[in-house]
């Protein structure tokens, strides 16, 4: 049994640790003073997708991302640790894409790679925190979801089915889905093997065309003579995309402020779940205009 | 994501030395792998690369798993159960990432599935390992002994065991009995060949053996019946497939505790020859020994560089009458000197391992062609400087790291007491570098005659000739009057012609010399770096000192008085 998996990741500003010059003063974040790294989540769901490919020969594992020329280095990333290859989505008429712009263009290129059984992204990405991306994807799809998984413990193509683990609160949960499948990967999964260094040195000259634009290849040739150096990027026409679907103009979403929180309170408070309580506790910050 | 290669830039200034260029081109024998191996390098730059990208991937390792795992290794510590060990879990987690990465066979050949590195490259894993965990070295650095099976079995053997290291198989040298350590002369394991099925087979007992449950064993038994020195040793492979050993206990030691050391009961157990019968330990086991102790010189400069980081961290935090206690200048002088310390330490190991690297590479090449003349020349130039310099550098730098494993103590005061801070296990871990593979009382044996027969003093004069910038010569010239001094001293112990005195100061002799290597190597970086200045002129300002007091020693020592020394 071989398996196609599509994994889904991005290139996000590395908001773990972030100093005092990682805002600008419009509120917006200034990529400069963050380097850009692999969502951490969707390293998990990596991980998980290349645990298939260790148990099952033949499966092959695919990163799709969407970004500028740069995020190429997701592609890399992937090959380093063991992905068989990977698509960038880059294109003007992409950027500024919102949570619904952003699986439009995924669903698009899925659909173009056509041939899959999983596909497989983090939960969320650190710079959004929204964990919309994969579910819209499923539902553009028309796939079954299943979110916050942990594990994957079974799968069984013959049969079409799937058994994964999923985080709750409180606990887990093992949930049986149909094949193809929509994955999202929670934290608290297996973290992701290192870059493995035959890997590395194999695939470190790997590069997308823009990338090739903005830093002359050390050797040219290996691009001709080596062509699993090319890193296949796709633009909205390649995808067949909808211009007015894709980037701003798909993206009904729009930032209205951004405002500097500094927690005050020093205590917490613990409620039950009863109505009762959560019912105050709305009262309360509605009250004190917490919310609303 | 801490990365324990990226977060320390002398690791680089060191990789990029000019002789690495001759290193990489002997080693890749002109790139030919370049067409049959997709991740072979294709020039100089190329290799440089690699090693760098494979570093950080070494770095990451070190920071986000090895070193998170150690406190938690030291206490869980393996187990042993029915003659076979389980490590801690820790280690088994940091094994995983290190195979998973591909970082086991480094410096084996691309044809036995290694990544065919220079020792430089892979000697520079072995300090970014210590430094997060001195014990997990012990468990990874013994792929070194492939390099051993690479040398001596032949090629059938190679094929055979070469790729299941690089697969991430663990490797042990069983050398010492219960009644030979240092003396590995008197070990007594038996080795008896049947005749029927035309296999050796072994029994006895080992002791003291790092991670005797390994998959591939290398083994040091008596062949020749009726011997009793050390012709009368061979070198056998044991295969833990085959079985016929099991480990009887682990000793519970004070440190480096996720590694296991065992006791190995051999029972009948089927082993295979390994070079040529009888050159076991006279050949074989010294060539293992030398590369060992280079070993053992990396984990010492991991273990400086992390106590160095621990005592640093902690003088910065630690406020004492209203400022960080780093601000007195009693404790700023002891972080400057375990910085300078664990600099030297450092610029040590890598001189050393550059010379192993020339000198292996020819010698390795000598197997497929004729040396030229040059190349002849070459391999015994730096066949010599590495026999020279891995006794100094095992010898001073593991002092070293127990010296800053002491003062990092002391600059925690009575916290560093505690079992609260990771600098009282780096402490228990620093104490046996100065002990296994021999102790520094036997590298002073190995490196005497090189101060006799001038080797480190004619390096000097090599060091002496390079040109420095103007603002280091004040540094150089302190440096040439501790040269001087040392001369001076080794033609009065010398020409007394008394062996028994020149022993006697043979310490004393060799740590002047090391003194002024160790100066001026540091003077080179400050050359080429000045962020080496400090450590430099810390260094040189602490050597001067010592040589003075070994000079004043030598001068004022009656060879009468040698009968208050002896036992009586």
């Amino acid at each position: 049994m071989s398996l196609r998996i599509i994994v889904l990741a991005k290139q996000v500003p590395d908001t773990r640790n972030v100093g005092k010059d990682a805002m600008k003063a419009d509120g917006t974040i200034n990529r400069a003073a963050l380097p850009a790294i692999f969502n951490p989540e969707d390293l998990n769901a990596l991980e998980q997708a290349l645990r298939l490919k260790d148990a099952y020969p033949g499966t092959t594992v695919t990163l799709l991302t969407m970004g500028p020329g740069r995020a190429a280095e997701i592609i890399r990333e992937g090959l380093y640790r063991g992905a068989d290859g990977g698509f960038l989505l880059t294109d003007r008429a992409f950027a500024g894409a919102d949570t619904l712009a952003t699986s439009y263009a995924l669903a698009m290129a899925i659909k173009k790679i056509n041939d899959y059984d999983i596909i497989i992204g983090g939960r969320q990405a650190i710079d959004g925190d929204t964990a919309q991306v994969g579910p819209q994807v499923a539902e553009k799809l028309g796939l079954t979801q299943i979110t916050y998984a942990e594990e994957i413990l079974n799968v069984d193509k013959e049969a079409g089915r799937i058994t994964v683990k999923r985080h709750i609160d409180g606990g887990v949960e093992t949930v049986e889905g149909p094949l193809p499948i929509v994955i999202t990967v929670n934290g608290s999964a297996a973290p992701c093997r290192p870059r493995n260094a035959k890997l590395v040195q194999k695939y470190k000259h790997a590069m997308g065309k823009q990338e090739r634009g903005t830093r002359p290849a050390s050797h040219p040739e290996l691009y001709e003579t080596r062509p699993y150096l090319n890193i296949q990027e796709w633009s909205v026409a390649d995808v067949n995309g909808d211009l007015a679907q894709c980037g701003l103009s798909g993206s009904p979403t729009k930032v209205k402020a951004i405002e500097n929180i500094v927690f005050q309170a020093k205590e917490s408070k613990t409620i039950s779940s009863s109505d009762q309580e959560v019912e105050d506790l709305i009262v309360e910050l509605l009250a004190n205009h917490t919310i609303g | 994501m801490a990365n324990f290669y990226t977060d320390n830039p002398s690791l680089k200034h060191h990789l990029h030395h000019p002789l690495m260029k001759r290193i990489v081109e002997l080693k890749e024998r002109g790139y030919a792998d370049k067409d049959i191996y997709d991740y072979a390098p294709i020039d100089f730059e190329d290799a440089m690369d690699s090693y760098e990208k494979v570093l950080e991937i070494v770095g990451e390792i070190c920071g986000e798993i090895i070193a998170p795992n150690a406190e938690g290794v030291d206490h869980e510590g393996p187990t042993v159960a029915n003659g076979r060990v389980t490590y801690a879990s820790g280690t088994q987690q940091n094994l995983d990432a290190v195979r998973k990465a591909g970082l086991m066979g480094i410096a084996m050949p691309r044809r036995y599935n290694g990544l065919n590195f220079p020792i430089v490259p892979y000697i520079m894993a072995a300090d970014l390992v210590s430094r997060a965990d001195a014990g997990f070295e012990n468990l990874w650095g013994l792929q070194d002994c492939a390099e051993t099976l690479y040398e001596f079995g032949n090629e059938d053997q190679r094929q055979r065991y070469i790729p299941r290291v690089c697969d991430g198989e663990t490797m042990s040298m069983d050398l010492t009995e219960p009644d030979a350590g240092s003396d590995l002369q008197s070990v007594m394991l038996k080795a008896s060949y049947n005749e029927a099925d035309g296999c050796w087979y072994l029994n006895g007992v080992k002791r003291f053996i790092t991670n005797g449950d390994a998959d591939i064993h290398l083994v040091l038994a008596r062949s020749e019946e009726g011997t009793k020195d050390g012709r009368g040793l061979s070198m056998f492979i044991y295969d833990k497939r085959n079985g016929g050993v099991n480990v009887r206990r682990i000793e519970n030691k004070m440190g480096i505790k996720g590694s296991p050391t065992c006791e190995l009961v051999f029972k009948n157990a089927k082993a295979e020859l390994c070079g040529d019968r009888k050159l076991g330990l006279i050949k074989y086991v010294m060539a293992l020994m030398n590369g060992a102790r280079l070993g053992i010189m990396a984990q010492a400069v991991g273990l400086s560089e992390a106590a160095y980081r621990e005592a640093y961290a902690y003088a910065l935090d630690r406020k004492q009458f209203g400022k960080s206690i780093i601000e007195f200048p009693a404790i700023a002088e002891i972080i400057a000197l375990m910085r300078a310390k664990a600099d030297a330490s450092r610029s040590m190991l890598y001189e050393t391992a550059r010379f192993v690297d020339v000198y292996k590479a020819l010698d390795d090449i000598s197997k497929e062609r004729k040396l030229t003349p040059e190349e002849r020349q070459e391999f015994k130039k730096y066949s010599k400087l590495a026999d020279a310099f891995t006794p100094m550098g095992k010898g001073m730098t593991t002092e070293y790291a127990n010296q800053n494993a002491y003062d990092a103590i002391q600059v925690h005061g009575g916290s560093g007491f505690m079992k609260d801070y990771a600098c009282e296990r780096i402490y228990r871990d620093a104490r046996i570098t100065n002990i296994y593979e021999g102790t520094t009382q036997l590298q002073v044996v190995a490196a005497i005659r090189h101060v006799t027969t001038g080797t480190y003093l004619n390096q000097i004069h090599e060091y002496q000739a390079i040109e420095y910038k103007p603002e280091l010569e004040a540094l150089k010239n302190k440096l040439a009057v501790m040269t001087e001094k040392y001369e001076k001293m080794v033609t009065k112990v010398t020409e007394t012609k008394d062996s028994e005195y020149i022993d006697f100061q043979a310490r004393r002799l060799v740590e002047a010399a090391a003194h002024c290597v160790f100066g001026y190597l540091l003077l080179q970086d400050a050359n080429k770096d000045d962020s080496f200045r400090r450590s430099a002129e810390v260094y040189v300002n602490y050597g001067q000192a010592e040589v003075d007091k070994i000079e004043s020693f030598i001068n004022n020592f009656n060879r009468e008085d040698l009968a208050y020394y002896k036992q009586q």
